[in-house]
Parts: C-alpha cells; structure tokens; sequence
C-alpha cells in the first residue's frame, strides 16, 4: 500500500483550474519530488493531501486513510512544512516545538523531551531558550520542520522548503532532508527547482498547468530527450539559427537557444564523436563559434523539451505567463524571490506558450 | 551528542491513531491561548499601547469638552462619560482578534494547525479566549485612571460585577466578528484597518459621549437603536446604582445573539481557510 495516493485530483478557483486531474501515488520510505513552476498546482496538491483544501474531484489516502472522510486520523499521521515558516516570533524554538507536540496530543513531557532532542538535533541547542523573532531564516527553518517531526509523522510534507533561503542556509536544509531521506521518512516534496528535486528526490513528478505531465527518476527523464546534449556557444548572436540548420540532422529532439542568444543546445542520443564533427561541419559553414561541448541533460531541458517552456520563467513579465496560469494564488507570493534570480529576464523569447499534455 | 543511527529523525511513532474529538476542545482551546499569553508577556509594550488611547479619551472628554457637556440625570459629567469609555474600549480592544488571526494566517501558522489532529475550532476560541485576559488588563488600567480623574462607582458590587461581565461578554460576542474580519482580508495591515474603521462611527453614533437626545433627529433612531448605546445605557445604570431597566436583558441578547450568528461563520470561515 502507498504511504501517499492522490488519484484524479481536480481543483478550480473561480475560472482557474488549479488541478486537472493530478495523480500520483509515494511509496512508503520513498521520497517523491514534486516539480514545477509558479501557479503549476504543487501548492493545491499538498493543500488536498493535508487536509487544507477539499478537491472539487478526486481521492486522496494517506496510509490507507481517505483525509476526505477521515480527516482527524489523516493529520496525525503527517507532518506538514509550508512555504513559510510558520514558527511562533513570540515563543522560544523550545516553546513552539512543545506546543505543536501538545496539540498532537503527545502529553506534556513527551513534547518537551522529544522537543529537546529535535533541537539538538537540528543544531538548535544553543538557540533553545530565545525568542524566535531573532532567529535567522534558515534558524526559522530548521525549527520549522522540526515542528512537522515532532509526532514522528508517517509522511512529511515540505511545501517549497528552500524557498527564499540565502544558498547557505540552502545547502544546511539540503542536507537535513538528505538525512532524513536515507533514514526513510516518507516525503512529498515540492519544489521549483530542477536542481533540488535533482539532489533530493527519489522520484520526480513533473507538473504543470494543473497536470501531471512526466515521471520518473531524474535519471529516466533525462533518458526520455536522449539523456546527452551537445552545446555551441556561438561568437555572434545572428548564428544561432544557422547552428540549428546546419546541426539538425544530429539532434533527437527540438533544439532551443539560450538566454544569452549565443547558446545553442541540442538533444542527442550518442554524444561520441560528435564535438569534432560538429566543428568541422560549423566551421565549413564558415559560422564563428566560441565554444562546443558535450554535456548530461538536466532537468531543465527536461522540462523545457516536456512543456515547450522553462521551469523557471520570469513571472513578473505577462508575455511569459498566459492569464490561465496565475490560478494557484498561493503561489504568486513567491514571484519576487524567482525575479530576483539573476537568470529571468531574457526568458521571454525562450518561452513558448502552448498546451503542455501529459 | 546524536546517535549516528539516526533514532530522533527516524524511529516512527508507535501509534499515531491518537485520540481527537470534542473532548479535545478545552484542552487544545487552552494550548492555543498558553501561545498567545506567553507572546503577550514577552511583549508588555503592546499592551501599555493599548492602554494609551483610553486613556488619552479620558483625559480629554473630562478636561477638555466635560466643562461644555451637560448630561441630564448626572450631576457630574465623569459618571455619565466614563462607562462610556470603559464600553468603548473594550470593544476597541476586540480587534486585537483580527490582527492576531491576520498574522497568523499570513505567517502559515493557520496552515500548520489546520493540518494537526486538534480540535480545530479550538485556535478560535483560544485565540478570542487570550484576548478576554488582555483586554482584562487594559480594563484595570483604566479602572485605576478613571478612580483617578474622580469616578466612583455608586451601585452596589453585585450591580458592578455585572455591569463588567455584561461589557465583556458584548466585547467577546465582537470579537467572533473580528474572527470572521482576521480570516477574511489578506494581510495583518488590511486587519488593522478592516477591524477598526466601522468601529468608530457605531461607538460614536451613540449614547457614550453624550445624550442621544442632544444629535440631530434623523440620528436618534439610529442612535437610540445602536446596539452599542443599548450595552452602555445598561452598564452605566449599573455603575451609577441605578435601575437598567429593559436595557440590562436586551444587551444580553444582542451579545449572545453576536456571538452565536458570528461563532459560526468564524467556524464555518476558518474551516476553509488557507494561507495566501
């Protein structure tokens, strides 16, 4: 039996189809990755399965339980960490971790010594006894999924769990799921980064537009566009096209051109030998180029080669974000922090607005 | 030190069929309030914040306009005016629930309990449960400035008792509006504003300040039926020992009927509610 089924799920807000029929299903001790971007339904889909939000179709078990029917026997079964942290500033980290172990109804001094160890677990000793409000974000953090272990939950829960974090704070939270990953605490993770679900997941569901349009091991997707590119960085931006041309008979699958106009990537099932023909066919066409090399496909071409669009496309500019994607509202808070990612920007000409179908 | 086989993290619980239900209500309702009593105590500076408009009011209303203001019945204007105040202040303090929800909500907290195996309409309670105790203490602050200015209290205690708790349950039954208010609007600023504004023409447009026979005739029917000019009237009766009259059971049922209306929209709000 899977610790986590979602089977059909279907959400709408108002006009805005948030989910269209999402299915997916964890194994117990596995963890799945949860990949997409802004407004893609991560956020209604972990809402349904913890019990925050009722699907207007669909079923959702944790452990068996329906949380539509059983709500009550669902939540103690999980352990849920939102895109906030959603510590108490008032209250020290050892008060907040106590107070959600009570009203797991875990009994007074159950709550305190399990809070005890999780703090010191979570490098957070020292920390203990202070007000929350002069703790860090990645502090804040750490306590914060603290507080969703504290009943030693058969599922985690981590909605965005690095969103907004500095990368050092990052790298602390990468490798605290690690751990709690090879131990095999069941976890749904949602992300917007290829890289994290890349580093942390077992699984990975792509999502987008409210469907589930791939999964697979990081591994498998990149096997479904060959697995290996080849990529020439051109000296003059008016070459990329002709680069395209003159390569095409070697790709598997659509070749796409950079932020920077200067990048041509294209997908190819055996890279050997290919850098040197590849020179010598560029260079007969007489096109100037800085730069070829081989590389392993990334999660980002995956989801560019499965959605015809980037996983992280600048949100702030309409062009790039079709009026029908801006339906999941809990995930618009997070578009400033995905502008300030020094890639947006030029991602407008790279983003083809189309009908992604699973 | 941590155990290298990693027991905190991993070791699943041995039961996780804990017990919920109804019986929970009190003892998570309790919880919730421990939370926000202990933030309250962290940070006494809100609470000296709170205590500074009512008494700037009273500074004001018996200094400043009480030499021009004549309040037939009462030969001082400070016994007529100050149940007023008390009335007005403790439903003021009412908002204290919108905010708290507001941040709360915009914090995820509300995510997170929405998704713990306690009796969910306990933060509800817990919450308007801590704010009864803080407007308490904003209410004996003012007592004190108020014996100060020289109110007394002319009825007997048994008549003042009742006179506070019948202002603080028409405080409590408000702020299951101000529940509904919190969980509606989308930040802690929105709740600043949305929790207040309406207050100030329902306290004013009323008997507080001064006799409703003194505004303008197309205003005393909306005064004189101003639930708020009902609860004063009642209290004030009582302060100054004399007889409420009809006034004492109406506010009653304007408080309880509040709450009951609001309680269960609040419920009702709160079980759908999830962060922006």
């Amino acid at each position: 039996m899977p610790a986590v089924v979602a089977e059909g799920l279907v959400k709408s807000f108002g006009n805005t189809k948030a989910l269209c029929g999402v299915d997916f299903d964890v194994e117990r001790g596995q963890i799945l990755g949860v990949l997409g971007p802004n407004g893609a339904g991560k956020t209604s889909a972990v809402r349904i399965l913890t019990t925050l939000l009722r699907p207007d179709a669909g079923r959702a078990e944790i452990d068996g339980i329906d949380v539509l029917e059983e709500p009550q026997r669902a939540r103690a079964r999980i352990g849920l960490t939102g895109q906030y942290a959603a510590v108490d500033e008032a209250l020290s980290g050892h008060e907040n971790l106590e107070h959600v172990g009570r009203l797991y109804h875990m009994g007074t001094a159950v709550a305190r010594e399990r809070a005890t160890e999780l703090l010191e677990r979570f490098d957070l000793t020292e920390a203990a006894d202070r007000v929350v409000k002069g703790y860090s974000g990645g502090m804040r953090r750490r306590l914060d999924i603290a507080m969703s272990l504290i009943a030693r939950p058969s599922v985690l829960f981590l909605d965005e769990p690095t969103t907004g974090l500095d990368p050092r704070s990052r790298q602390s939270v990468w490798a605290l799921i690690d751990e709690l990953v090879r131990g095999g605490t069941t976890t749904l993770l949602t992300t917007q980064y290829l890289d994290e679900a890349d580093r942390l997941a077992d699984d990975i569901v792509v999502i987008d537009r409210g469907r589930a349009i791939a999964r697979g091991t990081s591994e498998e997707l990149k096997q479904q566009i060959g697995g290996e590119l080849i990529e020439i960085v051109v000296e003059d931006p008016g070459d990329a096209q002709r680069v395209i041309e003159v390569l095409g008979h070697h790709a598997c699958g659509d070749p796409h051109v950079g932020d920077d106009q200067r990048t041509v990537s294209l997908p190819v099932f055996r890279v050997e030998g290919l850098v040197p023909a590849a020179v010598r066919e560029l260079d007969a066409a007489g096109i100037a180029v800085h730069d070829v090399a081989a590389r392993r496909a990334t999660l980002d071409d995956v989801f560019f080669a499965l959605t015809g669009h980037a996983a992280e496309e600048e949100p702030m500019n309409g062009e790039t974000r079709p009026p029908d994607r801006s339906g999941d509202g809990a995930d618009d808070r997070r578009e400033a922090g995905v502008a300030g990612d020094g890639k947006a920007g030029a991602d407008g000409d790279r983003v083809v607005v189309q009908e992604a179908e699973g | 030190m941590a155990t290298t086989i990693d027991e905190v993290l991993l070791t699943p619980a041995p039961e996780h069929d804990v017990p919920t239900g109804r019986s929970w209500l009190l003892h998570d309702s309790w919880t919730e309030a421990l939370r926000h009593l202990r933030g309250m105590r962290r940070s006494p500076e809100l609470l000296m914040y709170a205590t500074i408009q009512p008494i700037m009011f009273v500074v004001l209303f018996v200094y400043v306009f009480g030499g021009a203001i004549q309040a037939p019945g009462y030969s001082d204007y400070k016994q007529y005016l100050l149940p007023g105040i008390f009335a007005q202040t403790v439903l003021f303090n009412s908002s204290f629930t919108a905010v708290g929800l507001a941040d709360d909500l915009t914090k995820g907290i509300i995510d997170r309990l929405r998704s713990l195996p306690m009796y969910q309409e306990a933060v509800l309670v817990g919450r308007t449960f801590s704010d009864v105790v803080r407007n308490l203490l904003t209410f004996a602050v003012m007592l004190g400035v108020a014996f100060a200015v020289g109110f007394r209290i002319e009825g007997s205690m048994a008549q003042a008792v009742s006179a506070t708790v019948l202002l603080f349950a028409f405080s409590y039954a408000f702020s299951w509006i101000q529940a509904l208010v919190g969980l509606s609007v989308g930040s802690v600023e929105a709740a600043n504003s949305a929790s207040f504004i309406w207050m100030f023409p329902l306290t004013f447009v009323s008997s507080a300040f001064v006799p409703v026979q003194t505004m303008p005739g197309w205003l005393q029917p909306i005064a004189e039926h101003n639930p708020f000019t009902i609860v004063t009237n009642a209290t004030r009766a009582l302060y100054n020992g004399l007889d409420p009259g009809s006034d004492l059971w109406l506010a009653w049922a304007w408080a309880i009927g509040i709450a009951l209306v609001f309680g269960v929209l609040a419920t009702r709000k709160f079980a759908s509610t999830t962060g922006k």
